[in-house]
């Protein structure tokens, strides 16, 4: 018990920051910078002591901490975590950082704005630490509200108003949770009425799910209030147009942390209480997430091609993954959902990239269309690097993080839904087609000398790069070092997959 | 004759008393806020002290705690009263705190608006003690007519009178459709005592039922809960705005109050009947509150239908009619309370300062004010249930234990209105943040600052640990249905 508790401080280290920000001078932008740059690295050195000296081996749930917080609803402050959340952990403090870099040249009340950004990251860490379901409720919606108000004060305007942006981002996820806090809150009853006792527990919860105590109704209709909430969170088709319109609105840190870490909310929650917990349900519903998961590949990788706003193709890029993850989680094999839980990182990390270098390039030239953009790579040669870079990973070039995660989830739904995979490896020609395409006109082609004046980025602005471009390459070349953890966390998934196999799903016993 | 049991009320009633002959002594151009000072004072006290008074629930099980009476059976005092009791101070607390500047600037007559607070709270007090009709309507009585005035106070203002004869005229009509509906109870009963009309198999008759009904309908004018709300906004937005935020978090807890002890006690044998109703009216309110509430261009107005949304979600909390429900009611009720001083405290200084409650006057706020800003934004989230605010931690009380009744369509009802509530409140966070105002800092007094940062506090706290509320709650509820 006297342990160091570890998760506790990488939750308090951007809160502890926002809480210190209130007190400083508005005035001081220097000192906010560095104090939010000085959380968000201790953030993130913790939860790399916590990845490397997570026992893989032993598996299961570590650096746990617990502690009875109210006890009349049964709640407990517990944080924990295993192969599943880890990986999302240390995507989240990346990110974070790199979005705290990116923000850097921001003169506009820089104040408020770190202290937003850092409750921000606080939310999203939280979520994937907790282990007990209120808290993790608790720091789920608390992301919402500071977006809102980041984009409304510190967002763009281009096809749609930023106001409108934000609102439309708002009240979808606002929504989609008021489906999903149904859903858990009659799950959480009746388990309280199964088990005896009523517990926000995850791990409780899931023993009842898993052990047969919730009847195959319940879980089907708990799944899909499930499904609604974490589904619009990450972008599902059709709750998706909240995606490219408030990634196109929003901030730089914002479209990052948003593309990056908080969709993955939603496919984490699937895994986390979806699967965990309503294995029925899961397995009921399966075949349409599969159905809708190709439609979000193809469809919005469609439409990416028409983009011109490089926000918009970023943004429909982004729903087109969360296709493959979506397809992933909906094979429900252990290698589909490695495969899931891993792109859900290689997807953070290349979007997060890829927002950074459109908002360095936006911040400077106030350009982000297609059109007006050419020959960049001639006066910006480092920010070429970060487009290539988050490019290629897009497209799935191995050496690069995003070639193993795709191919796990291609290996592993190809036995189950054979016409659907081979659909989803179609998808990655729309994909290399709107990439090289953007790509090409964005960075390539002759110098344009209306940009000679705009200069490349360089010291702190390179920072962005540097951070997310080590772990686009180094989980790359390393895919194991990933792909390991990931495996950890799903392997203790293999007896409950095998079991719930032969149950028939949505369209009967065919798979 | 227990005296003691009844200290709360004389303690406040000397209070009243007090604040009317220090107008007389003071000196006429000098500023009342110092009775305003005091009286903030002896109330917090009084307050702490009355935490003393809880029967534990040890005590009750095992029946070594008898409950107080006084006169008779007409007057009770239990943990749940107590509760209530202290709900109604910590508003007036709150209340004074940040109105003493106001009152000073807009009011023509000061002292009278402390006495008159005081009887409104006292009015408040005995309905929440009242154990028969009789009580429960001097109560009531007494908490109105306070009210009427308070509304009126600005006397230079036609909204604030308007106000006031539109609450007199149609509080008076819902006093005499209660009186009415009293007196066809105690006809076919032979009883106005709560508890023994719990057994009254005369309360089956049709005159009998058609005065409960008729009961209902009184407190339902009230709490201002749709159909019978028409009065609501424009009270609220032509009332002084203190009195504003006293109407939406001590008026309507008090209603609460005593319509909890008046179904559960005295009307349960016939809960069939209106369980079923007060089902459909919580959504009606839900629903018609916070659809009406997003057209609106006046922060008040836009609070009241707000307050008739808040109202209903409560009485989804009535509906699940067990202790579960009963708990989150009144944990719903206090920190109603301190979402509404988050943003009545910013109201007002806005409309002291710069003369109007509307969307425009917000501008800016965010720069002149940055704390009021931040505390409104709060407390507006409180009120729609965003984590980590206690908002969150009440709405999921309510909805379990409604859900635990069967009523899951009501808990849908209710998450999805509360995040369309979230709309028209970030509409208010908008024009504070983004909006441009005159840039000219706002003048904000200490005790201003003082009950802003402290209800902010409190939100935040209740919200991510509301273990103490949470218990407090527990034992006032289960004492309660012993």
């Amino acid at each position: 018990m006297t342990s160091f508790p570890l998760l506790s401080a990488v939750l308090l280290a951007p809160i502890c920051a926002a809480v210190i920000l209130c007190f400083v001078s508005p005035k001081a932008a220097q000192s906010v910078r560095v104090i939010a740059a000085s959380a968000m690295t201790v953030a993130l050195a913790l939860t790399l002591y916590a990845f490397f000296s997570y026992d893989m081996t032993a598996g299961g749930m570590q650096f746990t901490e617990s502690i009875p917080w109210i006890k009349d609803l049964g709640v407990h402050y517990a944080l924990g975590v295993d192969g599943i959340s880890l990986p999302m952990l240390l995507l989240t403090d990346l990110i974070g950082l790199a979005a705290v870099y990116s923000s850097w040249n921001i003169t506009n009340r820089p104040k408020e704005f770190y202290i937003l950004l850092m409750i921000l990251i606080a939310g999203v860490t939280g979520t994937f630490i907790a282990t007990d379901l209120f808290i993790f409720l608790l720091c789920y919606e608390v992301v919402v509200i500071p977006i809102y108000i980041m984009v409304i004060i510190w967002g763009s305007t281009k096809r749609v108003s930023k106001e409108y942006a934000g609102m439309k981002l708002t009240i979808y996820l606002l929504m989609g949770s008021a489906f999903m806090l149904v859903g858990v809150v009659a799950l959480y009853l009746t388990v309280g009425d199964v088990v005896g006792f009523r517990t926000f527990d995850m791990q409780a919860l899931a023993v009842a799910g898993q052990n047969g105590l919730l009847s195959e109704e319940f879980q089907i209709f708990a799944f899909l209030l499930l499904l609604l909430g974490f589904g619009s969170l990450l972008s599902m088709f059709p709750f998706h147009s909240w995606s490219p319109d408030g990634y196109a609105g929003a901030p730089t840190a914002v479209s990052m942390i948003h593309a990056g870490v908080l969709k993955k909310i939603g496919g984490y929650g699937l895994i986390r209480l979806g699967l965990l917990v309503l294995p029925l349900g899961a397995r009921f519903w399966a075949p349409v997430i599969a159905a809708l998961a190709i439609i979000n590949v193809m469809y919005a990788a469609y439409i990416a091609l028409a983009q011109k706003d490089l926000k918009y193709v970023i943004g429909y890029s982004s729903v087109s993954h969360m296709g493959y993850v979506l397809l992933g989680f909906a094979c429900l094999n252990v290698v589909s959902v490695s495969g899931a839980v891993a792109n859900m990182v290689a997807h953070g990390v290349m979007s997060a990239l890829f927002f950074s270098m459109i908002g360095f390039v936006y911040e400077k030239t106030h350009m982000r269309s297609v059109t007006e953009l050419r020959g960049l790579a001639h006066q910006m040669p480092r920010v070429a690097t970060g487009f290539m870079l988050a490019g290629m990973a897009s497209l799935g070039l191995p050496g690069l993080i995003g070639f193993i995660p795709e191919f796990t989830i291609f290996v592993g739904s190809f036995s189950v839904y054979p016409v659907f995979a081979i659909l989803a490896i179609s998808g990655i020609i729309f994909t290399a087609l709107y990439t090289l395409r953007v790509l090409a006109k964005v960075l390539f082609g002759p110098r344009d000398s209306k940009f000679d004046r705009y200069k490349d980025a360089r010291g702190v602005e390179m920072m962005p790069l540097v951070i997310l471009g080590i772990a686009l390459v180094g989980f790359g070349i390393f895919p194991q070092v990933l792909m390991g953890m990931v495996g950890s966390g799903t392997e203790q998934l293999m007896p409950l997959l095998d079991r719930i196999a032969e149950v028939p799903g949505f369209i009967g016993g065919i798979r | 004759m227990n005296f003691e049991a009844i200290s709360t009320e004389i303690f406040i009633l000397v209070l009243g008393l007090f604040a009317i002959v220090m107008d007389l002594v003071l000196p006429k151009n000098e500023s009342r806020k110092s009775i305003g000072g005091v009286l903030v004072f002896a109330l917090t006290g009084w307050v702490l002290y009355m935490f003393s008074m809880y029967v534990p629930e040890t005590a009750v099980a095992d029946g070594s705690a008898t409950t107080r009476y006084f006169m008779d059976m007409m007057y009770i005092v239990d943990n749940y009263s107590l509760f209530f009791k202290q709900l109604f101070m910590v508003a007036t607390v709150f209340t004074l705190m940040f109105s003493m500047d106001y009152m000073q600037t807009v009011l023509r007559y000061k002292g009278e608006f402390y006495a008159l607070l005081m009887t409104a709270l006292l009015g408040m007090c005995v309905l929440a003690s009242a154990n028969d009709f009789l009580t429960a309507f001097i109560g009531l009585e007494l908490m109105t007519i306070s009210f009427y005035i308070l509304v009126g106070a600005r006397i230079s203002s036609v909204n604030s009178s308007e106000a006031a004869v539109k609450y007199l005229v149609v509080g008076s009509v819902s006093t005499a459709v209660m009186l009415y509906g009293i007196s066809l109870v105690y006809g076919s009963t032979g009883t106005v005592q709560f508890y023994e009309m719990f057994h009254n198999q005369h309360l089956f008759t049709a005159a009998g039922l058609a005065g409960a009904t008729m009961i209902m309908i009184g407190f339902f004018f009230k709490l201002s809960v749709i159909p019978f709300h028409m009065w609501a906004p424009d009270v609220y937005q032509g009332a002084p705005t203190p009195i504003t935020a006293m109407l939406a978090m001590g008026s309507k807890a008090a209603g609460i109050a005593v319509l909890m002890r008046v179904l559960y006690v005295a009307f349960p044998l016939i809960g069939f009947y209106w369980l079923p109703i007060l089902a459909v009216l919580s959504a009606v309110c839900m629903i018609g509150g916070n659809v009406m509430a997003i057209r609106q261009n006046d922060v008040k107005r836009m609070l009241a239908y707000s307050s008739i949304a808040q109202a209903g979600y409560m009485m989804v909390g009535m509906v699940s009619a067990d202790y579960p429900g009963m708990k989150a009611v009144m944990f719903y009720g206090m920190l109603y309370v301190f979402a509404n001083v988050g943003a009545f405290t910013a109201l007002t200084v806005v409309e002291q300062q710069r003369g109007g409650s509307d969307y425009k006057s917000l501008a800016g706020l965010a720069k002149s004010a940055p704390v009021l800003a931040a505390v409104m934004t709060i407390s507006l989230l409180s009120m729609a249930g965003i984590p980590p605010t206690a908002g969150f931690a009440g709405k999921l009380y309510l909805f379990t234990a409604v859900v635990n009744q069967g009523y899951l369509w009501l808990a849908f009802v209710g998450f999805i209105m509360s995040m369309i509530s979230v709309y028209y409140y970030l509409q208010v966070a908008k024009a504070m943040y983004l909006a441009e105002g005159d840039g000219k800092e706002l003048h904000i007094s200490g005790a201003v600052r003082a009950a802003a940062v402290l209800s902010v506090i409190a939100t935040i706290l209740f919200g991510v640990w509301p273990e103490k509320l949470a218990e407090l709650t527990n034992l006032a509820a289960y004492t309660f249905l012993q």
